[in-house]
């Protein structure tokens, strides 16, 4: 037997390995185990606030860690830093390229980030020594663009790519320390575990990844979705990750089990997913839809118990502050919503 | 069954994509052979390593899962409700003092 029919054979039987060992212990269902847990009411969130100032398409937001303050990148060619209470533009950015996909906050508060169809990230400092802020770094290695970032301090960052990689990045020398192929598909999203130890991504080849940050290897792979995984985050005790298709789903995969939990959907929703956020004790997942929507599920029941409704156009991005206090939403209409 | 009444994705990547892209470098067929050998060397090493992993039952970690929202439930805004007085979003009326 040649060696290509060997591996392709040693292939088939390792998955077929794991299909059975993901069988082994799926004892019961999140739907079964969770029968006694009583629905969430109805929850009904107000827009407090309305950041007006972008000028076209908003792709990304970010909350910073301080629950206050938060980044926003539109096509616009800006990246606006907005005190989310007050609502004042704390820093307007005038970008190089104005086809931004993404942006990020960094933990300290210091650095945003942001990238798109210009393949880099840029990294930029809000807290230079005259007051301005300045392109800090761009890091360019991707062939493909630039889809999502995230800091995981002021020195080190990962991106996610159309070229179907992530990259871990050290900001100092602006060079790559660790490449993370596998992919079969574009990168478009990735979100880092709590502990900082992994991150997860999701891809147009329908699967989700888990990394480890250090050693640089796939530990995981998650299939199900039945079209491009356009959004993804980690539960908030970092052992669960939540991806949004354009399947018009939310599926919920434990990382332990190895396996999905449960699927959030509803014959009334037929567009795709766009971005999700969970609330801070996990029991809500908000995701925003291409219908101009936000839906609110309760992520052990899989029943659908709000909306927010009040955009315009897509809801692009979505996120929760860290306090857990309020919801962004961010949308084609050119504006951001705070919620609660 | 699913419905698209659009595009599933902004067109505006794909077409960005397709104006910058480059085109694949034709490959000779004993290149290609050689790494599409090395991709599955890859995939059954990557499969190795999934396979190996250690599984724990799902209803261990659904009670996990429960019990993690449960403990925090109380301390979720957005799941309990923020009281006016308590929120730093609600813009605040101006007290009359009668």
């Amino acid at each position: 037997m040649g060696e290509m029919e060997q591996l392709r054979k040693e292939a088939d039987a390792l998955k077929d390995q794991i299909t059975a060992a993901r069988k082994a212990v799926q004892d019961t269902t999140l739907e079964e185990a969770a029968a006694g847990v009583a629905v969430v009411g109805r929850v009904q969130m107000k827009t407090r606030k309305t950041l007006r100032g972008h000028l076209a398409k908003i792709y990304a937001m970010h909350w910073a860690t301080d629950s206050k303050l938060c980044v926003s990148a539109s096509q616009d060619g800006k990246l606006i830093v907005w005190d989310s209470i007050t609502t004042n533009k704390v820093n307007a950015i005038p970008l190089k390229s104005s086809w931004v996909m993404t942006c990020a906050y960094a933990p300290s508060g210091n650095l945003v980030a942001c990238g798109g169809l210009d393949n880099m990230c840029s990294i930029y400092n809000l807290k230079g020594k005259d007051g301005n802020v300045k392109v800090m770094r761009e890091l360019a290695a991707h062939t493909g663009y630039l889809s999502c970032c995230r800091f995981i301090s002021d020195t080190e960052i990962i991106t996610s790519s159309g070229d179907c990689t992530c990259i871990l990045w050290d900001i100092e020398t602006g060079t790559q320390k660790t490449s993370f192929a596998g992919h079969q598909g574009d990168c478009m999203s990735l979100a880092v575990s709590p502990d900082f130890s992994y991150f997860i991504s999701g891809a147009c080849d329908f699967t989700a990844k888990l990394w480890d940050i250090r050693d640089g290897n796939c530990r995981q792979t998650f299939a199900g979705h039945e079209s491009d995984i356009n959004a993804i985050g980690f539960f908030p005790n970092g052992q669960a990750v939540i991806t949004g298709s354009d399947d018009a789903t939310c599926k919920l995969y434990d990382l332990r089990a190895d396996q999905e939990l449960i699927t959030y959907q509803d014959s009334s929703i037929m567009c795709g997913v766009t971005s999700l956020a969970p609330s801070l004790s996990g029991r809500l997942i908000l995701a925003g839809y291409d219908d101009f929507n936000v839906n609110i599920w309760d992520s052990l029941k899989a029943e659908r118990v709000g909306a927010l409704a009040g955009h315009d156009n897509r809801v692009s991005c979505i996120g929760v502050s860290a306090d857990g206090m309020a919801c962004c939403t961010g949308s084609w209409d050119s504006f951001l919503k705070i919620w609660n | 069954m699913l419905i698209y009444t659009t595009p599933p994705k902004t067109n505006r990547i794909r077409e960005a994509r397709f104006e910058c892209s480059c085109s694949k470098t034709a490959m000779s067929s004993k290149t290609q052979s050689s790494s599409s050998m090395a991709q599955a060397r890859r995939t059954v090493q990557q499969l190795r390593i999934e396979a190996s992993i250690e599984r724990v039952k799902v209803s261990k970690a659904s009670s996990d899962l429960m019990r993690y929202c449960g403990e925090h439930a109380k301390n979720d805004p957005l799941l309990m409700g923020i009281p006016a007085s308590e929120n730093p979003f609600k813009d605040k009326k101006p007290c009359t003092v009668l």
